[in-house]
């Protein structure tokens, strides 16, 4: 991109996120508010964490954008382009290979490493928005913490319909101190955030807040004694491209056989398993 | 291979942006973006007030670009003015001191400094015109070649720029001191002055309750439609009052800037057209001390309760303000109708800071709708297992 800065954004704007990725870092699951800046990229459509990852990346840095855990996703391909032509940094599709992975909606497979910042776009990053529509309250309730309306409402829900019924973006606690919302990836990558030795970064860029989980963050999804977190149930899905077992699948029907079929949902995983399985 | 279709995402996404291009460049006339400009001045200058950028040169472009789409060329202005690093803040502008080319007022027949419809459709009939169409209308007055208004210049009464020579009198800019001032000097709206430095909220997020600069930039750079519909709300019956016109004025301001070395000079960098409007709205005076009088204990105690319910509160003027880039009236005075009612607590949705504030940005807006477009494959499927799981459905 000719007649653009480094990453787009201007070196003021890019301190400035990077200010509050500080300030987010140090408070592990408060939302710090920012200055979300306009990108050529659809409000909505990431930009909170398109702008992370503007304002942390450097040229030695190998990207790997996912959407839906797909590398091809028409997403994630316009995410990765964007970034590619503002900075001309490698990109790839092995988490491995990445320093830098920005998703939406999924946690790769493989467990990520220290010298890893996993970025994560976040529609709605207010867990107390279900229950308390006004910002100024919620703010309050944080700082209060006054959590006990969300309890309820989990409490009601179990009472309602016999079991909590949240599917994906389910509210986690974070250091027992501040109920976070983990961006709508499955239940099934919640248990990935606690303990995680890599840096977590939220950007929620409409709605101005960045939040993060440093390194090795006691994360808990929120449940009660006699009604455990449950992740989705793969039990019995095999990867119809590799094989793979007891990972997140998406599901298709196959008109022709009228039966459900499953794949990886994590398009990098499934490709290396595929590379290194024996031929023939 | 029934699947191909949630692979190949890349060249499904070159092939729809090849696509939209031709969309785009049908027929065999270009469209020049100096027409655009000078012909399109209306949506113009909608497009940089919902941009927050004043660059009608720009705003063509975006235009041409959009395929004549308002909210796909505010969000170009917008994501090209994330790159631009601020150099300098302006000095307040005053509308008081603008070079008016229309002003009006519902309030009185007759105001001090006069009244000029300048360019306007108000009293037009909305008959379309056969005769203007394809190539039947006559150029502009402008020599050809040469650009129309002059930036930051509107076209003043009957249409001439302000610098058209051939202008009789009245169509000069003028100036006058607003209504307002009259009304304040008489005592009858209250003064108040805020010096307050300004909040920018393309540089701090909102925070709620939000200070008032902050508001009345979030309206300024609100989506036209978004606002007006609210505002109508809230005139109808869902908001606390209805407000009456003091004064609409469109004309240009200079916007000028500290001079960076020579201490107490300013240098002119530009101008720029806007709309003002002022609205008022009587109200019951709430003078400080009478408060204590309210708390119907008191009253009780004060064993004359009758009478001082009997003892009305004086009612008094109070101000809603808008100011909008360029001509665009109806959202000038939506602007000042929310203004208005944000600054009097209450129940009605107008009067609710968080949901008048953080819903009408035109890029936030469509880009949070728009990206329910976006795949939800696994969301979708976490949802699935939930609704299985309560059917007790057997996979």
């Amino acid at each position: 991109m000719k007649n653009y800065n480094f990453a787009f954004l201007d070196e003021s704007s890019k301190r400035a996120v990077r200010r509050a990725l500080l300030k987010a870092v140090a408070i592990p699951g408060y939302q710090v508010p920012f200055g979300s800046r306009e990108l050529p990229i659809g409000r909505g459509w990431g930009t909170g964490g398109i702008q992370i990852t503007l304002s942390i990346i450097g040229k030695k840095d190998i990207l790997k954008v996912i959407d839906q855990g797909s590398d091809d996703s028409v997403n994630a391909i316009s995410i990765r382009s964007f970034v590619r032509a503002a900075t001309g940094v490698r990109t790839t599709t092995d988490s491995q290979e990445a320093t830098l992975i920005q998703t939406r909606h999924r946690i790769p497979e493989i467990p990520l490493r220290g010298d890893q910042i996993l970025v994560l776009q976040v529609p709605l990053p207010e867990p107390l928005r279900m229950v308390e529509p006004l910002e100024s309250v919620t703010k309050r309730m944080h700082a209060e913490m006054d959590y006990a309306p969300i309890w309820l409402a989990l409490y009601e829900n179990i009472v309602r319909s016999g079991d909590i019924e949240l599917g994906a973006d389910y509210p986690v606690m974070v250091e027992n101190r501040y109920i976070m919302m983990p961006s709508p990836i499955p239940r099934f990558d919640n248990p990935k955030l606690h303990k995680s030795p890599a840096l977590h970064l939220f950007g929620a860029g409409r709605e101005k807040k960045i939040y993060a989980l440093p390194p090795y963050t006691d994360v808990r999804s929120l449940c009660f004694e006699d009604y455990p977190f449950r992740v989705e149930d793969m039990s019995g899905r095999v990867c119809r491209l590799c094989g793979a077992k007891d990972v997140f699948m998406d599901e298709f029907f196959d008109p022709a056989s009228g039966k459900r079929l499953y794949q990886c949902s994590d398009s990098g995983y499934c490709e290396k398993r595929k590379e290194n399985q024996p031929r023939g | 291979m029934a699947y191909v279709a949630v692979s190949g995402g890349q060249e499904a996404v070159e092939n729809a942006r090849a696509l939209m291009e031709k969309y785009r460049q049908r027929g065999s006339r270009e469209v020049d973006t100096g027409a655009l400009e000078n012909r399109m001045g209306l949506l113009i200058d909608r497009i940089m007030g919902e941009a927050g950028f004043y660059a009608p040169r720009y705003a063509a472009l975006a235009l041409k670009q959009a395929e004549g789409s308002p909210e796909e060329a505010v969000f170009l202005l917008r994501a090209y003015r994330s790159t631009l690093s601020r150099a300098h803040q302006s000095l307040p502008l005053d509308g008081a001191g603008m070079n008016i080319h229309r002003r009006i007022s519902a309030a009185f027949k007759d105001i001090p400094g006069g009244q000029f419809l300048g360019a306007t459709c108000d009293y037009t009939h909305r008959l379309l015109n056969f005769e203007s169409a394809d190539g039947e209308e006559p150029a502009g007055k402008e020599a050809a070649g040469e650009e129309a208004a002059p930036e930051g210049e509107c076209p003043g009464p009957s249409g001439q720029t302000p610098r058209d020579t051939t202008a009789d009198k009245s169509s000069q800019p003028v100036r006058a001191n607003r209504l307002s001032q009259t009304l304040k000097e008489e005592g009858l709206l209250k003064q108040e002055e805020d010096t307050q430095a300004p909040q920018d909220i393309t540089r701090q997020p909102l925070v709620f309750p939000a200070p008032r600069p902050a508001r009345l930039q979030s309206l300024a750079r609100a989506d036209t439609g978004f606002i007006s519909g609210l505002a109508y709300a809230g005139i109808r019956g869902f908001g606390p009052a209805h407000p009456t016109v003091g004064e609409l004025r469109t004309g240009t301001l200079e916007v000028r800037i500290a001079h960076p070395l020579l201490e107490g000079e300013c240098l002119v960098v530009g101008n720029i057209c806007v709309t003002e409007v002022e609205s008022f709205f009587s109200e019951e005076e709430t003078a400080p001390g009478r408060e204590e009088k309210e708390d119907p204990l008191k009253i009780l105690e004060s064993g004359q309760g009758d009478k001082a319910d009997h003892s009305a509160r004086p009612l008094s003027l109070a101000e809603g303000y808008g100011m909008v880039f360029g001509r665009n009236d109806t959202k000038a005075i939506a602007m000042s109708i929310l203004d208005y009612s944000l600054d009097h607590e209450g129940d009605s949705p107008v009067q609710n800071q968080e949901f008048v504030l953080l819903h009408g940005d035109c890029l936030e807006m469509n880009g949070f709708i728009s990206h329910l477009k976006l795949p939800h494959y696994v969301t979708f499927q976490s949802k699935l297992d939930r609704v299985r799981h309560t059917r007790g459905e057997e996979r």
